[in-house]
């Protein structure tokens, strides 16, 4: 059986510098991948290929046993592939359901016309998807301004949930959160591997990354050095493999 | 926008409508209930200072005042809302007045000259937009150009002077009163009503909101961001161009010097009634009652003969009270003291 998302020796240059050179990875329906690495190893520039946001010089990417090219995230978000990005890009003056559904509004006639923005499904499948979250979001009218950074994070990957992402890539999810809040994040991640989503968790805590993940990737300048099951590794190791001290024997 | 939220909040035991006014109250405190009671306390002030305020004849003269000046504002809301500005709004509507009563004077049947002048409105706002969206030039620099440019092209037009010989039926337009109301409130009232649908109840409106609120979650959620500036700034133009013909109408003449700072007053309006000037915030009932606010003190100052130099003191002074008490409520909600 083939993977959820194959990556098959995917390169990429900016200019003099090669980014990526020559990256495999492959993600199963219901894990959790944790992708890990220095500054600069091409965590970035990995899930910006699979995302859509980059065109790739040399590779394959493979979605469901077929071959995918994907020239904007808007393709990438289609094809199943759902970015959270760190910044989270969610609209401070918009509610919760109206971010949940931006871009993909269910609209119904007016007096049997005017397409209008069908605001009562919005708000009830707004408010199931909190409830089945159980994220602490307060009511689904209420809008974005006033949440923490936690419960921000838990709309962007309720949207990524709602709209059956086959992948979810979570772009260093809880750079900006408390250390209460961080527990939620992992469970979020957690429950959606429970839903047989693929997850992608791009980040650098190793105490969080060996908790949340079932497998973790290590990268090291353009490549992918190490992967392992992350309860076969210890901080000690990947700490290793991040910063190149076996880089000799990889090569 | 509140109307979003309210709407989303609709209960389903709530009749829509009441449910929306409810949360519309609730989430709009203070700025726009606050504007709306001074402006009541000051008519309750006004009525009892001076016999002459509370008259048919003076209010229907506020409702005349408020109509155009409020047509204008609503235009200028949607730049504003996706976070830009249309400074060029008093200079359109100059220009629309000169271009639509020349074009008259010509013996161009009525509705010909108003659907060229509302072109005329199409082709000012998508050059506006173009210059922001595909060349990049700051909305501030390519509407005050605008603001220069359309009011030298009125001049021009006209040859300098004010024109005149407008067909009877379009000066008595102005004039008309349907159930006792004018006629310029009710042309009004339906603009506010097409335009507050647009915001609060179609996709497009959404979009304003999300892509003034943030622009990046607006371009990653695949929004087609060029078809919103040509909207924003095509429905502030064809606006003004609007506020043009009545105005030209009111006044029997297509004047070049007619509506010198309407920009500012539309502006101030949209601003005092709760839009911020960053973008992703604002409605079309909050601008209106924006306007009727300085349209009341306009009226009163003229009424109790206050001299007009510190009418425009006053209304400077309000826009800055204003703007600091929303911004104080803002870091209060978001929690930064």
């Amino acid at each position: 059986m083939s993977s959820l998302l194959e990556v098959r020796s995917l390169k990429k240059r900016f200019g003099a510098v090669e980014v990526l050179c020559g990256v495999d990875l492959s993600l199963e329906a219901g894990e959790v991948l944790a992708v890990i690495g220095d500054n600069g190893a091409g965590k970035s520039t990995l899930i910006k290929h699979i995302s859509g946001v980059y065109p790739r010089d040399d590779g394959e990417i493979w979605l469901d046993g077929q071959p995918v090219t994907f020239t904007s995230p808007k393709q990438a978000r289609h094809a199943g592939i759902e970015t959270v990005y760190q910044d989270l890009a969610l609209a401070d003056e918009l509610s919760v359901g109206a971010n949940i559904f931006l871009g993909r509004e269910p609209t119904r006639r007016w007096l049997g016309m005017l397409p209008v923005v069908d605001k009562r499904t919005i708000q009830r499948e707004t408010q199931r998807l909190i409830d089945s979250i159980e994220s602490h979001i307060p009511d689904g009218t209420s809008t974005v301004a006033g949440l923490s950074g936690g419960q921000r994070q838990a709309v962007a990957i309720a949207r990524a949930l709602y709209w059956d992402a086959k992948v979810v890539i979570l772009d260093e999810p809880t750079a900006a959160l408390a250390v209460m809040e961080r527990e939620n994040v992992i469970k979020l991640s957690r429950m959606l591997a429970s839903k047989d989503v693929g997850v992608i968790y791009i980040g650098h805590n190793l105490v969080e990354i060996l908790e949340v993940a079932d497998r973790i990737a290590v990268m090291y300048r353009g490549r992918i050095v190490h992967v392992t099951r992350a309860e076969d590794t210890s901080q000690e190791e990947l700490i290793k493999y991040m910063t190149g001290y076996t880089d000799r024997q990889i090569a | 926008m509140a109307t979003h939220d309210s709407d989303l909040s609709t209960g389903r035991a709530m009749s829509q409508s009441a449910s929306t006014w409810l949360s519309l109250n609730r989430r709009h405190l203070p700025v726009e209930t606050l504007v709306l009671a001074l402006t009541l306390s000051l008519w309750v002030v006004m009525a009892f200072s001076t016999p002459n305020f509370l008259t048919a004849n003076n209010i229907i003269n506020i409702l005349r005042q408020v109509s155009i000046d409020s047509i204008i504002a609503f235009g200028v809301l949607f730049p504003i809302l996706i976070r830009g500005i249309d400074l060029s709004v008093g200079s359109v509507v100059a220009l629309s007045g000169v271009v639509c009563a020349t074009l008259l004077t010509m013996g161009m049947p009525i509705p010909i000259a108003i659907g060229l002048t509302l072109l005329l409105g199409i082709a000012i706002g998508s050059l506006n937009a173009f210059s922001v969206h595909r060349l990049g030039i700051p909305a501030f620099i390519i509407t005050l150009a605008g603001l220069q440019a359309y009011r030298g092209g009125a001049f021009l037009v006209s040859g300098g002077t004010s024109v005149f010989g407008l067909p009877q039926e379009l000066a008595s337009f102005a004039r008309a009163e349907w159930l006792g109301i004018p006629s310029l409130f009710w042309t009004m009232l339906v603009i506010g009503l097409i335009l507050h649908f647009i915001l609060s109840r179609t996709r497009t409106g959404r979009y304003m909101v999300a892509m003034g609120s943030n622009y990046e979650s607006a371009r990653r959620a695949g929004i087609n961001i060029k078809r919103i500036v040509f909207f924003a700034y095509i429905i502030s133009s064809v606006t003004a161009c609007i506020a043009g013909i009545l105005l030209m109408s009111r006044m029997s003449i297509g004047s070049p010097t007619a509506a010198v700072a309407y920009e500012l007053n539309a502006i101030a309006a949209a601003v005092v009634g709760g839009a911020s000037l960053f973008g992703g915030r604002g409605s079309v009932l909050g601008t209106f009652i924006g306007a009727l606010l300085f349209a009341t003190i306009a009226n009163s100052a003229n009424l109790l003969g206050i001299d007009s130099f510190w009418q425009m003191v006053a209304t400077g002074v309000l826009i800055a009270v204003v703007v600091y008490v929303d911004n104080l409520h803002k870091r209060r909600q978001s929690g930064l003291k």
